[in-house]
């Protein structure tokens, strides 16, 4: 038997997460570093994943199967194919800039009582969600795959919950009602999306006898299997439901602006830039693939919704006061191209996508983490208490106005090539829904530079005048996340050629074909 | 012609005694049963003739001891066949051993035994007069508030009863569901229900609202009572006999040799229906369903805490292995007449349970609606009529029972000046002061909500999916809803221990002996066991799926 990589890749940190949790109370440093050096470690796993992932080779590799719960007809299965292997790659490049953004978010106010640990529990909880969101990304059985996205709601609510912004306009009292508030409707939207997914799951296995996602294609592709239109219709709407509820798309998205704006930058960033990524890839994994006839039946209804989103959180960040609540309706604007991209049903709208996933994560991430470094020098989350900050720390106000350039897609960097891929693909065979998209990329140019113009540029406010520049550990942070996004920009290649396949495969499993390019198909 | 023989108005002529045949009796495969009633009887004698100073350790030596030798007994069984090949009908027809009974008296056994465990804790209370208490009335005959009672309490007088009364429910409650006559049925009921009645009188603090709770209990109890006798007896007058095997031959019209009597009522449908609904609502009033729940919160809340987990898991635990025995072996036939209204009232019950949860201020009430909607939700595993159905309904049994009397056992933790400190608003900000203890009681919520990799979900994933094979997808969906439902008020509790500020003059946690650390430490390995690694529970229940008939 080979060495098991994918399951030891979640299984790290999963450890880490006890180790850590297990430090003593006295020691916060050492918990910090256990919890640095093991998302470093898992991203070196990571990289071994990627390197030993043959493009070309077959769809699922390095696969793992045990037998689990024979009784539900459950296995333990693994195996990636290029989509997963690059949202693996994105998670576990981003976990360590998370944890050293947040090296000093859950050090203790007080001393309370002798077993409070917060810091230990804050980075346990963080490599916890690491290690559950690795496998969700792994699994190819369907209920292996249900249990972890549902148990990843538990860590994520503590997160939340727990760990808020330093300094609160409205005091810590009106803070801690606001953050429990926001982490009940996280957990409640989610867990409801899960259990109506819970009957669906159900359902597929007992129309389908099995729960492994290859064997279902296989049996469906041979005709072994068939389902009633009916039936498909609603096992695809319980699944789709529960993940359009993480993605998050409109109307369902409304508790990501509260559980981004309470919780601190670094869970915000693994909120959407991690979390909500599981969302999408199980759109293209699984409702795709087990429901292919459901999902065209379903396409216009989803486009318009994801379209919806789009320009309905471009407008919204447009009129946010808050940064963060800003930065939480882009990503919902950033989330319906994404599910365009999938469900435009064209090789290029989910290459897209699926570069889109990657690439909105790391931009995601750097513009939030500076946002919260700004935050936490000021105190505050509202962009009228900003201004003129490029003088007083023009490396934070550039990195600042790097991280939101490539969330406007801007040309050269990462997103730009994602974006583009998306409405080329809608385009091609959706042209009015492709067109209106556009309008979300000129909002999203203009809640990006009015955000900047408030806070960096203008007269320097008195509050801000002694704000302090970006740390050496804030530098780490944000440099390296920096680079990547130009490097992709610049050089999508190495991401397109993993991604591509999968695609391929993908589309020929819904049976759908490009359109042919309109010069051609004139001829 | 002899005197003897003359009939008159008022004497038969009786064949003289010749012989009674004695009753073939398998002691051996009764023996649990049989080990457990054997050790209540040497409890009272403990209580009669032991000094009092040594009366403790000798009735917890004698009960642990019972309760593990019983469950080695039932353990033999099931290793010498008698849960599978060799499953028959012991005691002249009166008691089944088959898999579902030796599943259920093991689970009912370990349940006791860990129930046995907090009990038996004496280090909650403050000492008096250097007498460790335990969370039982100090003298049981005293009046609640009067100067006996004080005075009593202030010697910190403890008594040792409670120890055989739960050897006697516990007897009740394994041949409750092993039992496969009427009558034996309903004596297994009354034996297992007297003593809880008893046991939930008792309680140290708050006596009056503990006696209130026995007496609404054993009235309600006692019409419940009322309600299966009068079934039985119309049961009875439909099928000519007590016996399970009997009643089912008639009711399906494969019975041999009709006499004119039997082929007279055999055709009276009414005495069946009629007999049919009553008994089931005496089964459910035990198990807690809706309409038939009303006791149980109150119920919940007075009895003493170590006596409402015990009684919240092992009864229910004995009363779905009666209520399943009754639909899966009598009544069978009658799949089609009982499926509907069982539908209806799982359907109410996870709702009703699951709502009117939301509105709870007290924890022990809290979790009383919460055992409401999981009654609801074992219902749908019951309603499916297969056999993966039993095996699930077996499952989720034994992991529920322990994740409750796990978390009764935590509630007796958390206490301030006036005894536990039960309302929510006392548990605020407890995961700051004491976060283990905050964090188990949360995996217990999560157990209960059904989180993945808790034993919750493994049992509810197996009702739902034996729910959906039976053919009740709606009863899925609508448990789904319940279940989504359900969790907004388990949440609330986690949000409430861990975010908010904890209050200035909180409750405090009790530090408490090995004895409730275990009970506690067992609740939590169960859950975690039975949702990460269910498989060989799984297959143990599948093999015991089968009923004996």
């Amino acid at each position: 038997m080979s060495f098991p990589l994918l399951t030891a890749t979640a299984a790290l940190p999963a450890l880490g997460a006890v180790a850590t949790a297990a430090v003593p109370a006295r020691q916060r440093t050492a918990a910090k570093w256990l919890a640095l050096l093991v998302s470093l470690a898992t991203l070196a796993l990571a990289i071994v994943v990627l390197v030993r992932f043959d493009p070309d080779g077959a769809r699922y590799q390095l696969t793992e199967s045990h037998s689990w719960i024979r009784d539900f007809g459950v296995r333990y299965e693994l195996g990636v194919d290029g989509i997963a292997v690059a949202l693996i790659g994105l998670t576990a490049v981003l976990m360590p800039f998370i944890v050293l953004a947040g090296w000093h978010d859950a050090d203790p106010l007080e001393t309370g009582s002798r077993r409070w640990r917060p810091t230990q529990g804050f980075f346990a909880l963080i490599l916890a969600v690491e290690a559950m969101v690795i496998i969700s990304f792994e699994a190819t059985d369907v209920f292996v795959f249900y249990i972890f996205f549902e148990a990843m709601l538990i860590p994520m609510y503590f997160l939340i919950g727990g760990f808020g912004d330093r300094a609160h306009s409205q005091g810590e009292e009106a803070a801690s009602t606001q953050r429990s508030y926001a982490a009940v409707k996280f957990l409640l939207y989610n867990l409801a999306g899960g259990l109506i997914m819970l009957a669906a799951v159900i359902g597929l296995y007992v129309v389908a006898g099995s729960f492994s996602l290859q064997e279902i294609v296989q049996a469906r592709a041979d005709g072994s299997l068939t389902m009633a239109t009916s039936t498909e219709r609603w096992l695809f709407l319980g699944f789709f439901f529960a993940f359009a509820v993480k993605a998050p798309l409109w109307p369902l998205h409304t508790w990501l602006p509260n559980a981004m704006q309470e919780s601190t930058a670094p869970v915000a960033v693994l909120i959407t830039a991690v979390v909500d990524k599981v969302g999408t890839f199980a759109m293209l994994r699984f409702c795709l693939q087990l429901f292919p006839e459901a999902s065209k039946w379903a396409t216009p209804v989803i486009l318009v919704l994801a379209l919806i989103s789009i320009v309905y959180g471009a407008l919204l960040a447009v009129g946010q006061r808050d940064i963060k609540r800003l930065v939480a309706y882009a990503s919902i604007s950033h989330f319906g191209f994404i599910v365009m991209g999938i469900f435009a049903m064209t090789t290029q709208g989910q290459s897209g996508a699926t570069l889109y996933m990657v690439n909105h994560g790391i931009s995601t991430a750097a513009l939030m983490l500076v946002a919260g470094f700004l935050i936490s020098r000021r105190g505050s989350r509202l962009i009228a208490d900003y201004g003129g900050v490029q003088k007083v720390a023009p490396v934070l106000a550039g990195t600042f106005l790097i991280g939101g350039l490539a969330t406007l897609s801007l040309p050269g960097l990462a997103p730009f090539v994602s974006e583009f891929l998306v409405l080329v693909g809608t385009f091609s065979r959706y042209p009015v829904i492709g067109i209106i998209a556009t309008v979300g990329i000129v909002l999203a140019a203009l809640y990006t530079l009015v955000l900047y113009q408030r806070t960096m540029t203008g007269p320097v406010k008195p509050e801000v005048s002694a704000m302090p520049d970006l740390r050496v550990r804030e530098v780490l942070v944000v440099a390296p996340l920096i680079v990547l996004l130009v490097f992709l920009g610049v050089y999508p290649k190495p991401l397109t050629s993993i991604v591509d396949p999968a695609v391929k495969q993908t589309m020929s499993d819904v049976q759908q074909k490009d359109p042919k390019p309109a010069v051609e198909a004139a001829k | 012609m002899s005197a003897a023989a003359v009939h008159s108005l008022w004497t038969t002529a009786a064949d003289p005694i010749s012989k009674i045949d004695a009753p073939k009796i398998e002691y051996g495969q009764l023996s649990p049963t049989l080990i457990v009633i054997g050790a209540a009887l040497i409890g009272v004698l403990i209580e009669a003739f032991v000094p009092r100073r040594s009366r403790y350790y000798a009735q917890v030596f004698v009960s642990a001891v019972a309760l593990c030798a019983a469950f080695a007994a039932v353990v033999a069984l099931a290793a010498g066949g008698y849960g599978t090949t060799k499953a028959h009908i012991a005691a002249m027809g009166a008691v089944a051993v088959d898999g579902p009974a030796l599943f259920l008296e093991g689970t009912i056994l370990l349940a006791a035994l860990v129930g046995l465990f907090t009990f038996a804790e004496r280090r909650l209370d403050p000492a008096a007069h250097g007498n460790r208490v335990d969370s039982f009335a100090a003298q049981a005959a005293s009046v609640p508030g009067g100067e006996g009672e004080q005075a009593a309490v202030k010697a910190g007088f403890t008594t040792t009863e409670v120890f055989p009364l739960l050897l006697f429910a516990v007897a009740g409650m394994l041949v409750f569901p092993a039992a496969n006559d009427l009558l034996t049925l309903f004596v297994a009921l009354e034996v297992l229900s007297l003593p809880l009645y008893l046991l939930c009188a008792l309680a140290r603090r708050k006596r009056l609202m503990s006696q209130e709770a026995a007496v609404k209990y054993f009235l309600l109890g006692a019409f419940a009572s009322a309600f299966t006798l009068f079934g039985i007896a119309l049961l009875y007058g439909y099928a000519g006999s007590v016996s399970y095997a009997r009643i089912a031959q008639v009711v399906d019209g494969t019975v041999s040799g009709v006499d004119p009597a039997l082929a007279n009522t055999m055709g009276n449908d009414a005495l069946l229906l009629i007999g049919m609904a009553l008994l089931v609502m005496g089964l459910l009033f035990k198990v807690g369903a809706v309409p038939f729940h009303m006791w149980t919160p109150d119920v919940y809340q007075g009895a003493p805490t170590p006596v409402t987990g015990f009684m919240a898991a092992a009864t229910k635990v004995a009363a779905f292995g009666a209520l399943l025995r009754l639909l899966y072996v009598v009544l069978p036939g009658l799949r089609w007449d009982w499926r509907p209204v069982m539908w209806g009232v799982a359907i109410v019950t996870m709702l009703a349970g699951a709502i009117v949860a939301i509105t709870q201020t007290d924890i022990k009430r809290l979790l009383a609606y919460s055992s409401i909607a999981h009654a609801g939700f074992i219902l749908a595993g019951v309603i499916a009529t297969t056999e993966d159905g039993v095996s699930a309904v077996l499952f989720y049994l034994a992991g529920y029972s322990f994740v409750t009397i796990g978390a009764f056992a935590v509630v007796t933790l958390v206490r301030d000046a006036g005894g536990e400190a039960t309302h929510l608003s006392q548990w605020a900000g407890l995961g700051r002061r004491s976060p283990l203890v905050a964090a188990v009681f949360a995996v217990f919520l999560l157990a209960f909500a059904g989180i993945p990799l808790t034993s919750g979900f493994a049992g509810k994933f197996a009702v739902f999916r034996a729910a959906a094979e039976g053919g009740a997808a709606p009863l899925v969906v609508v448990g789904v809803i319940s279940s989504a439902i359900a969790a907004f008020f388990y949440i609330r509790v986690i949000v409430l221990m861990f975010f908010s500020d904890p209050q200035p003059n909180g409750p405090t946690v009790a530090v408490p002996s090995p004895l409730t650390m275990t009970a506690i430490a067992v609740g939590v390995a169960v859950t975690v066991v039975l949702g990460v690694a269910p498989q060989y529970f799984l297959d143990l229940a599948g093999q015991a799926g089968v009923f004996v008939r």
